[in-house]
């Protein structure tokens, strides 16, 4: 026996501090995400106060929401692009700023701050203030100040028009998230080194061959980041067109995204089709990542992914041909 | 290895994230499933009755959807010991405290959490259990054809005597097969609230009978609509105001079988509002906005409102002080244009609203509501005063009539008119028999997806559209949408 043993195991410990999070994990996340799959191949919603269901339908679910979903689907993606295209412009060009050295900006810290402040509010209070700043009514404060500018000379419906409110939404996306991104940016471009840009300089770069050409191909890992993170929270916009337009999505539907088309089904507690508006959803998103993570990132060598593979056939030709010498 | 270990994450990530919201879907799930094989509320009904006598329990869970019927309460039902500061929960002199839930009606929201509440009922423990919940005229069916309301006289304990003043139709829609579930202490007749002032510049007089005569059918309204058009005037707030009036007046209700038919009369709404939206008739608010509130106001400059008994105190009353009561206004001439409306029948009889009292099965305090019933809906004294005190139209016809009657009874928010002698005319003539389960969800629908419509954003088959796919989200029984030819 004294033979044998070979040292203390410390693997079980590792085990048992891994065990929490897989039981959370499964009770609270793998149980429901199955269901829901389940679910989702089944009639089952409530008539008033009956339940009908669950019955098995198969892809009916699927067939129907199908169907439905591409168009919420291209109102979510329309309005996070009008909220995250000016962020990311914007966050570049603080950013940019911020940690230029030359530029020497002052009282950075409260800027900062400013910045980062609209992320800090609920965002179903930030809807709230803007459903009342951006009243249809004439006395609605946007309203009235234009008013009494003279800008307008009828009152703007904001909320009745469709590009007004999808523009809102997209504004208070931008507002609500341009100072984190600001953020995340500075600290990739501080991780550039400095030698870099000061060896451009001795060549003679301009600010911005310097901002093309060096720091945007170095911080590209963070971008993708914040562009993948961006997405997900995009695809699961919710809060802020749900407060702002009371839960309906006007006008014509054209501010409804694809959860709050989602919620819309659980409001008749419509499990079956929320549940196939649900899967629906993981897969879009996923393959959305992929394509996304494939198109956009290269490894430290700078080269995609097609040119590493025509890399290493060169190398393996040259390699053979060597041999057969 | 690398790269694939990091896109294992990402996607781990991205389930994670979406398992947050199918989380919600998946979890609550679970709860009805297991209710619906346990929920024998027949047998819980009859539980109840019959251990009322003994031991009551401590605390009567009220459920509804505004502040209405808590006031009522507060101030009439003779029971009252103290309330709380925050109002939140009344004590009764018997010992019972008296806990109010309010949830907002819009959107189904209440019918959704009271749907959820009742579904727990068996197993919530004694003084969780609902006792009493209201109910509107919108989906009162709903809850009244179900297992989760009591009898008013059998369960409850009142007697045909009790109810014996109260108008027909307030029995009827409550009423399934025989048993009456529900009782109310308002009637709900409509009229047309309008301002005396405006209608004097525009018609030359203010007088309730003749402006009644240049309004009464829509050829009429139209024509005083134009002329208030050109005088700076609109003649209805917003898109929904005459609503009511129509979806009144159909010929059957919205749902036959698993078929929304859309009544011809609801698409006359639809044009008269596309009419009155591009001449600028009225200033396209939707009701309850704070535009609309507003219009009901000093600064409004609209000619007048739809609206039913409870609309008129507990609604334009409060929007037509310039200082709310809340901020130390007082209901008084001078306060806002208070004294400025003045009522009539309007073009089409119609109703709108009313709010029923239903006993929960399973509740635990059957004697204090049956007195709670028969005190706010049943004696005559109370509903005289409040009608008096309120200007509320209650469900009492003698008290109603003898009010009527009454050449000294004016209210002063009226400019002294006799309301009550007009509700009273209409009163008898209602008819709720097109009152069906689905009303909320449809009137809601019909009227967000026409608002595209009114405001231009859609055409007539796109606000179409929009209603088949919605009211279908809403309820997903409902397979197909008819329109009128």
């Amino acid at each position: 026996m004294k033979t044998k043993r070979k040292g203390m195991s410390y693997a079980k410990w590792g085990y048992i501090f891994l065990a929490p999070f897989f039981i959370t994990f499964f009770i609270f996340q793998f149980w429901p995400l199955a269901t829901t799959i389940y679910y989702s191949f089944f009639e089952y919603f409530r008539s008033g106060l009956k339940i009908i269901g669950p019955n098995f339908v198969g892809l009916k679910n699927y067939a129907a929401m199908i169907k439905e979903v591409p168009k919420y689907f291209s109102n979510t993606m329309v309005m996070w692009l009008m909220g995250f295209i000016p962020q990311i412009i914007v966050s570049l060009v603080l950013a940019a700023w911020f940690t230029d050295l030359r530029l020497k900006l002052r009282f950075q810290g409260f800027f900062k701050t400013v910045i980062y402040m609209p992320n800090l509010i609920m965002a179903s209070a930030f809807a709230m203030l803007f459903f009342t700043l951006f009243s249809n009514s004439e006395t609605g404060p946007i309203n009235s100040i234009l008013l009494k500018l003279g800008i307008v000379a009828e009152p703007v419906r904001w909320l009745s028009n469709v590009w007004t409110a999808r523009g809102l939404v997209g504004l208070m996306n931008f507002l609500m998230w341009f100072g984190n991104t600001t953020i995340i940016l500075m600290a990739a471009i501080m991780g550039v080194d400095p030698g870099l840009y000061e060896a451009a300089q001795l060549d003679g770069a301009s600010s911005t061959t310097m901002f093309w050409r060096i720091t945007i191909p170095l911080i590209r890992p963070l971008l993708v980041y914040t562009l993948i993170t961006s997405l997900i929270g995009g695809l699961q916009m919710f809060d802020v067109p749900q407060v702002l337009t009371n839960g309906k999505g006007d006008p014509n539907g054209s501010t409804n995204t694809i959860i709050m088309y989602l919620n819309q089904h659980l409001y008749s507690k419509n499990y079956g089709t929320a549940g196939a508006i649900s899967v629906l959803m993981f897969l879009l998103c996923a393959v959305l990542c992929v394509i996304i993570y494939f198109t956009l990132t290269q490894e430290d060598d700078g080269l995609t992914r097609e040119q590493r593979k025509a890399e290493k056939a060169r190398i393996k030709a040259a390699k053979a041909a060597a041999r057969h010498h | 290895m690398k790269k694939a270990m990091s896109l294992l994450t990402a996607t781990a990530m991205a389930a994670t994230l979406l398992a947050g919201c199918g989380g919600g879907t998946a979890s609550s799930s679970a709860a009805p499933a297991a209710d619906s094989t346990s929920t024998e509320a027949s047998s819980t009904a009859a539980e109840p009755a019959a251990d009322a006598a003994a031991e009551e329990g401590k605390v009567l869970n009220i459920w509804c959807w505004n502040d209405e019927f808590q006031s009522r309460f507060n101030d009439y039902y003779p029971g009252v010991k103290e309330i709380a500061a925050d109002k939140s929960t009344t004590t009764l002199d018997n010992g019972v405290t008296v806990k109010w839930t309010i949830n907002p009606n819009d959107n189904n929201n209440y019918q959704n959490k009271l749907d959820e509440a009742l579904l727990k009922q068996d197993s919530a423990a004694a003084d969780d259990k609902i006792d009493i919940f209201l109910i509107e005229a919108d989906y009162a069916l709903k809850y009244v054809d179900s297992e989760y309301t009591l009898d008013v006289k059998k369960d409850v304990g009142l007697t045909d005597d009790d109810l014996k003043d109260q108008y027909q139709y307030t029995k009827d829609i409550v009423t399934v097969d025989g048993v009456q579930k529900g009782t109310t202490w308002q009637a709900t007749p409509g009229l047309f609230a309008y301002r005396r002032s405006i209608a004097e510049d525009v018609l030359g007089t203010d007088d309730p009978t003749e402006v009644q005569a240049a309004l009464n059918d829509w050829d009429k309204f139209n024509d005083v609509a134009e002329k208030a058009a050109a005088k700076g005037y609109k003649m209805l707030s917003g898109y929904d105001d005459s609503y009511r009036t129509f979806s009144n007046n159909v010929s059957a209700g919205w749902v036959d079988g698993t078929t929304v038919k859309v009544d011809p009369n609801i698409m006359n709404w639809v044009d008269q509002t596309k009419t009155y939206t591009d001449n600028g008739y009225n200033n396209k608010t939707s009701l309850w906005s704070d535009q609309w509130a507003a219009d009901q106001g000093p600064a409004g400059k609209v000619f007048g409102f739809f609206y039913s008994t409870w609309g008129i105190n507990f609604t334009l009353l409060g929007n037509s002080l310039a200082t709310p009561e809340s901020e130390g206004g007082k209901q008084e001439v001078g306060n806002g244009i208070f004294g400025d409306y003045a009522v009539c029948q309007g073009p089409q009889p119609y109703y709108w609203g009313g709010t029923w009292i239903c006993a929960a099965a399973g509740t635990d305090n059957i004697p204090t509501i049956k007195d709670v019933m028969y005190s706010l809906t049943c004696d005559a004294d109370i509903m005289t005063k409040i009608t008096e005190d309120t200007q509320d139209y209650t469900n009492c016809k003698s008290a109603m009539d003898s009010i009527a009657a009454d050449p000294n009874f004016g209210s002063a928010f009226l400019g002294g008119q006799n309301h009550i002698a007009l509700f009273a005319e209409v009163a008898p003539t209602i008819d709720m028999s097109n009152a069906g389960p689905y009303d909320q969800g449809c009137n809601e629908t019909f009227q967000s997806c026409f608002k595209d419509y009114f405001d231009g954003t859609v055409d007539l088959e796109t606000a179409k559209k929009n209603f088949e796919d919605q009211i279908k989200v809403k309820y997903p029984e409902l397979s197909s949408v008819e329109w009128p030819a």
